[in-house]
């Protein structure tokens, strides 16, 4: 569809972080990513597809942010200093914080390919794509989803042990 | 008729522990090795460990296991055993190198794991500890959709001090409730350091909204204990060596078994009261 190939098409790099490990700082390490990337006065978008533990939007302290649709599609949530960054995440679409996503891989699926396709990113110069730990239906899905895009590459977090 | 086969298989296990978490890396392997290891130092007790994270099980290194195979015979798959009476199984056990991926999707895993229930001989079981990965999602709704044909004494919950963590355990907690899953109550790792040095205490991880004790007496959950950090920890399960074992002294070691101790009391407590905790 028009919106498909519209959605991503002003986006010029796409960093995906992950690791295989839990809790070694992925989303730490999205996060500072982007606002660095900020600083440097780049445009940035992260997007957050770790469904059943989605951290970024505490990080940036938007955990009770609501997202809107648009013509396009979803209006990501600005956040950041200036709110430049722009950022989608499970986080947003959940009614009360403590409540869990318990879906099984296709239902994840789909909604991936949604927040891939489906929301409004506009021109940015960098998009970070946080994943969960693992190496299943998220990481599938989300490089299936991005295959036709500017895919730069993959930065892998790890620990010492 | 599957579900029969389940049940029959599982017969003969007496506890189940389900030991999960939400949040990755705040050491649920860790704990389910260490809670093996600390029911097995019981000769008289028959433990089973099941690694259910099929994309990244950490159970094979941790019990000096890494390199060993699965045997079939004629009543199943045999566990790999670490002493006589702890019998291990993983999906590590399974893969022809160490660094290979097993890039599935859910339905694949949720067979393997039917799987590992119906094909392991496992024989008597006193304690089937089940060590799961991150999340809430295929592995934890089919281990506990399969495991219905035995009985669950509960689910212990590991975390970190710290908001991010304790925001997806929240949810994990969430979880049990929602598929009527007792929790046996919820571990705080990583809470604190003391330097062998200088004996000053940092606190590596602040629980910056209260740590696992405010959260557990938010949602009225049991609070099982507190371990410290020690590096010594890590350096053992990289080495595939009991941390109980290597480091009797340290705090942690103590945290651990009074925390392992109250798991018993907990499941020995089951056979005597029907009460269920939600």
């Amino acid at each position: 569809t028009l919106a498909e190939r519209t959605n991503l098409a002003g986006v010029r790099h796409i960093l995906l972080v992950l690791s295989g490990k839990g809790g070694v700082g992925k989303s730490t390490i999205s996060t500072e990513l982007a606002l660095a990337l900020r600083s440097a006065g780049k445009r940035v978008g992260i997007l957050d597809v770790d469904l059943c533990g989605p951290s970024i939007p505490r990080m940036l302290r938007v955990q009770d942010s609501a997202v809107h649709q648009c013509d396009s599609g979803w209006v990501p949530v600005f956040v950041g200093q200036d709110k430049a960054i722009a950022l989608m995440s499970i986080g947003f679409l959940l009614e009360r914080p403590d409540d869990a996503v318990v879906w099984r891989g296709p239902k994840k699926n789909a909604l991936i390919k949604q927040f891939v396709t489906d929301v409004a990113w506009g021109d940015l110069d960098f998009l970070i794509v946080d994943t969960p730990p693992g190496t299943s239906d998220e990481h599938i899905s989300t490089v299936e989803a991005l295959r036709h895009y500017q895919l730069l590459g993959a930065i892998l977090v790890t620990t010492p042990q | 008729a599957e579900a029969a086969e389940l049940r029959a298989r599982l017969r003969a296990v007496r506890h189940t522990v389900l030991v999960l978490s939400g949040k990755g890396g705040v050491g649920k392997s860790t704990f389910s090795a260490l809670l093996a290891h600390g029911l097995a130092a019981d000769e008289t007790k028959q433990v089973a460990l099941l690694d259910i994270d099929i994309c990244g099980p950490s159970i094979p290194k941790m019990m000096g296991l890494e390199g060993e195979q699965v045997h079939q015979s004629g009543s199943g798959w045999s566990p790999v055993y670490v002493e006589e009476n702890l019998g291990v199984m993983s999906v590590g056990f399974l893969l022809s190198s160490p660094d290979d991926a097993v890039i599935w999707r859910g339905p694949k895993k949720n067979g393997l794991i039917k799987q590992f229930l119906r094909d392991v001989d496992w024989g008597e079981v006193d304690y089937l500890i089940v060590d799961t990965p991150p999340g809430t999602s295929d592995e934890h709704l089919s281990i506990v959709q399969y495991l219905s044909a035995t009985h669950i004494d509960g689910a212990v919950i590991v975390t970190t001090p710290q908001e991010v963590s304790l925001q997806d355990v929240r949810k994990e907690i969430n979880f049990c409730r929602k598929v009527k899953l007792p929790i046996i109550g919820v571990v705080e790792n990583m809470s604190g350091f003391v330097c062998p040095k200088c004996k000053n205490e940092s606190q590596i991880f602040p629980p910056t909204t209260g740590g696992a004790e405010k959260m557990c007496q938010n949602l009225n959950v049991s609070l099982l204990g507190k371990v410290p950090l020690d590096p010594q920890i890590g350096k053992s399960c990289d080495r595939g060596q009991s941390f109980l074992a290597e480091a009797p002294e340290s705090p942690a070691t103590l945290s651990y078994r009074n925390i392992i101790q109250r798991i018993q009391e907990y499941c020995e407590q089951q056979h005597f009261q029907e009460e269920k905790i939600m």
